[in-house]
């Protein structure tokens, strides 16, 4: 009979060697690059088209997101049904995302597809018409769609605090209102189009079981377009000057939606790696401070957690949870017991090696599959940063020290540098 | 192909496993043939709380998420209204820490009292941030009751109401974990960088002593046919106007399942989806439609949902529908629909099989369904079905005396 008491021996994961898969970079006759990792068992593939046409490049509000939304509903020679009809006939995902800085196209199929899908997709870059219904349809849905999100504390909290931090007119702090959806007209979209899309500038990141010859697939059919390059402007944040908030936005609600954040630099700042193993012990995972007073403890909530905002440029560190109404302030007020406990004691050396293993054995899981991976190397590349990045984090888990973080906690876990929200 | 080696302990616990050595981790999944159909009408809700309580601590085992974490690990679980599972990731040096945690709480719970007092809060929290917060957040809750008056569907996984799990007692804890959590209700999968022959020593070192338990026979009372169309009409305070419809379907074992599977496929489930196409964007009566089914064990509901666009009335909406649904039953749907929807099947089968865990969650999910070897043959069944079976189901499915519907409809 084993004994039951006594935990089997582990190997620390703190020791392994992680090695980030290489990514193989070509370019297109045109100079567009490429990166693609060749991986997995099954016979599938992901290609993903990243141009910089995020809200970044936008003029008026929304006209990033729907140039971008209607990328798939038509083109001079198919309807929107034709398109989806093609590519759900083979059985693949055709999606497109808009973001802040960059917008995607990503194409998920078979590998046995693949030329029969390439070719639209590359009528999707060059040949959309955004016709006008579509957009009457998209709007009209669109805004029908955040009249019920609106209902939602959460949704309203999301979109309140990024206001308050980066300012309304930042690409990072704008959200969409009803009249911004009027306001879109199709030759602002189409003139959006021209420019970031059909003569934007891509990168392509491609994964999965990769066939032979699938370069010479792509030259062929994105290696002769007439791709430019995007000017990323500077955009100044506007902070407002308040910090607190409470907010009403359903008189019978049951629960508040709390949100507690500061701005915070961004990958090249030297802070942000160690602060991502400061992050984990404050509320980065299941076994968090965070989540182990508040919810495991208390039980004010059913999850509560901390992150940093995936931003490319200055971004912000964040608190945020669901928790029932008549327990909001305590939970605020436990938030902040938790930083300053992280200022005055430093972490005990055995919580600090479970995070360690526990961030070490995330990351290796997290590089499982090609999928994964390709992801790891798109957040790279967008970031401006090289492998040495993921070597470097990897070290700082290893290596950080009790004392450095604690140093961080005094440096950034202040309470008076955050803005503190409540959306009931 | 999913290759998989299957063998079943003395104590009745069945144990898979599945080679892949192109990852450094290894999943180990345990799925408990118990969900929230098995649960007392007075005492909804339970299956769920429970697996919260498995990890309040163990007999042995004060604290069950560190020593995972302190080993790389990662878990999390899930309740459905037929199953509960466990799954944990880890690297593959660190398997038996996941056999030494999962083994200990099937031996038994600490069975404590904090646990149980602050997991119901947190529980009451989740229905609250999920049912009673969100608009038309508790139109499932109504639909059930709607569409099951005896099979015990007719409540949600989170419970019937608040008061079932905040009336839980320590008591009923404990019975429910001996009745349900023993190694003759359970399915194992360890997936991953590992050998059959490390998991056969390390399944019999730490469960093998694990009592047996009773095989839980499940006598359910099964939903007799409905005779006549139900309706019901809710007001309530949100923007706009929705239609909700669902129909009695077979069991997922019955191989009618796979028919209607792909019959929501061709309703919806893309932009080229007949309901999307018809409703959404030609005649713009909803602002979104979904056609969906439950995928539940016993038999389940097809589902039609969609919000309305303003103005729109509720009648000329349902009318739409109902044309569609006519469409289905009398005009045999062509050839490259019907691949279409199966080319669809089968490309997601692909892309889920590229996860380990899913491969390990699927194949408990199977095994608990009667066989794991059935995950192979699932392509084949969709394969099979035929222009003819899509007619004839959808003359099945669709019948007004077999359908429910909620009219959701906005105060303002």
């Amino acid at each position: 009979m084993p004994d039951r008491k006594q935990a089997p021996p582990i190997v620390d994961a703190v020791n392994f060697e992680l090695k980030l898969k290489q990514a193989e970079k070509f370019s297109l006759d045109n100079g567009v690059e490429v990166y693609a990792v060749n991986a997995g068992a099954e016979e599938v593939l992901s290609v993903e088209w990243v141009f910089y046409a995020g809200n970044w490049f936008e003029d008026q509000n929304l006209v990033a997101a729907t140039a971008n939304f209607l990328l798939r509903n038509g083109t001079s020679s198919k309807t929107a049904f034709q398109i989806n009809e093609h590519f759900e006939y083979y059985g693949s995902y055709l999606n497109r995302a808009c973001y802040n800085e960059t917008a995607t196209i990503t194409l998920h199929c078979l590998n046995k597809h693949i030329k029969e899908l390439l070719p639209v997709v590359r009528e999707l870059i060059t040949e959309s018409v955004l016709p006008q219904q579509e957009l009457d349809i998209y709007r009209q849905n669109m805004k029908q769609r955040l009249k019920v999100n609106l209902k939602k504390s959460d949704f309203v909290a999301g979109r309140m605090i990024d206001a308050f931090l980066f300012g309304e007119n930042h690409p990072y702090g704008k959200f969409s209102r009803l009249e911004d959806f009027d306001a879109l007209n199709r030759d602002q979209l189409l003139q959006f189009y021209n420019e970031f899309y059909r003569n934007g500038k891509p990168i392509l990141f491609v994964a999965g079981k990769i066939p032979a010859g699938l370069d010479v697939v792509l030259n062929r059919y994105f290696g002769d377009l007439p791709f430019g390059n995007a000017e990323m402007k500077n955009m100044e944040q506007q902070p407002v000057d308040q910090k607190k908030h409470r907010i009403i936005n359903d008189e019978a609600g049951v629960q508040g939606s709390i949100r507690i954040a500061r701005h915070f630099p961004n990958r090249h700042h030297p802070d942000f790696i160690k602060v991502m193993v400061l992050n984990t012990v404050f509320g980065g995972f299941f076994g968090s401070r965070l989540m182990s007073n508040i919810r495991e403890d208390k039980g004010y909530t059913y999850g509560i957690q901390s992150f940093l905002q995936n931003h490319i440029h200055d971004t912000a560190w964040m608190v945020a949870t669901e928790a029932g109404k008549d327990v909001c302030e305590a939970t605020i007020e436990e938030v902040y017991k938790g930083m300053k406990l992280l200022r005055e004691e430093p972490v005990d050396e055995e919580e600090l090696l479970l995070v360690r293993n526990y961030m070490m054995g995330s990351i290796l899981g997290d590089l499982d599959g090609p999928f994964q991976i390709i992801a790891r190397w798109k957040n790279l590349v967008l970031n401006n940063l090289t492998e040495q990045y993921f070597y470097d984090t990897i070290s700082a888990v290893k290596t950080i020290t009790a004392e450095e973080l604690q140093l961080l906690a005094q440096k950034y876990l202040q309470p008076e540098a955050f803005y503190e929200l409540v959306v009931v | 192909m999913i290759q998989f080696e299957k063998f079943t302990l003395a104590n009745g616990l069945r144990v898979i496993v599945h080679q892949d050595l192109s990852t450094p981790m290894v999943v180990v999944n345990i799925m408990y043939d118990v969900g929230a159909r098995d649960e007392d009408p007075q005492k909804t809700g339970f299956a769920h709380l429970f697996e919260h309580l498995m990890f309040g601590g163990s007999v042995n085992i004060e604290n069950y998420d560190e020593p995972l974490q302190m080993a790389g690990g990662d878990n999390n679980a899930y309740t459905t209204n037929d199953l509960t599972n466990y799954y944990i990731q880890l690297p593959a040096e660190n398997l038996e820490t996941a056999f030494w945690l999962e083994s200990d709480r099937m031996l038994s719970l600490a069975f404590s009292k904090k646990s149980l007092d602050v997991q119901r809060k947190v529980v009451c929290e989740e229905f609250k941030e999920h049912y009673l917060t969100k608009p038309y957040g508790d139109v499932w809750h109504k639909m059930r009751e709607l569409a099951y008056k005896e099979h015990p569907y007719r409540w949600m996984t989170i419970g019937k109401e608040l008061s079932h799990i905040e009336n839980a007692q320590l008591q009923d804890v404990e019975n429910f974990f001996f009745k349900h959590y023993r190694p003759v209700n359970a399915a194992l999968v360890v997936a991953g960088n590992v050998t059959a022959d490390k998991v056969k020593a390390l399944a019999e070192k730490w469960f093998g002593d694990i009592p047996s338990g009773e095989k839980y026979k499940r006598n359910l009372p099964q939903e007799p046919e409905q005779t006549e169309e139900r309706r019901q009409v809710i007001k309530a305070g949100v923007p706009l106007d929705a239609l909700y419809k669902c129909w009695h379907m077979s069991n997922r074992l019955d191989s009618r399942y796979y028919i209607a599977d792909l019959l929501t496929d061709i309703l919806s489930g893309g932009g080229s989806s007949r309901l999307y196409q018809s409703l959404v964007k030609e005649k713009q009566l909803f602002s979104n439609i979904e056609c969906h089914h439950f995928g539940s064990t016993d038999a389940g509901l097809v589902v039609v949902e969609g919000k309305l666009v303003k103005g729109v009335k509720m009648e000329d909406a349902e009318k739409a529908v109902d044309e569609e649904l006519e469409k289905m039953k009398n005009e045999p749907a062509s050839e490259a629909e019907l691949q279409k929807v199966k080319n669809k099947t089968e490309s997601m089968i692909a892309f889920e099989d590229m996860s380990v865990m899913s491969r390990a969650n699927s194949l408990a999910y199977y095994e608990i369904l009667g066989d794991a070897s059935r995950m192979n043959f699932e392509l084949e069944q969709y394969a099979s079905v035929t222009i003819e079976d899509l007619l004839k189901e959808s003359r099945t499915i669709f019948r007004n005396s077999n359908c429910s519907t909620i009219h959701y409809l906005s105060e303002n």
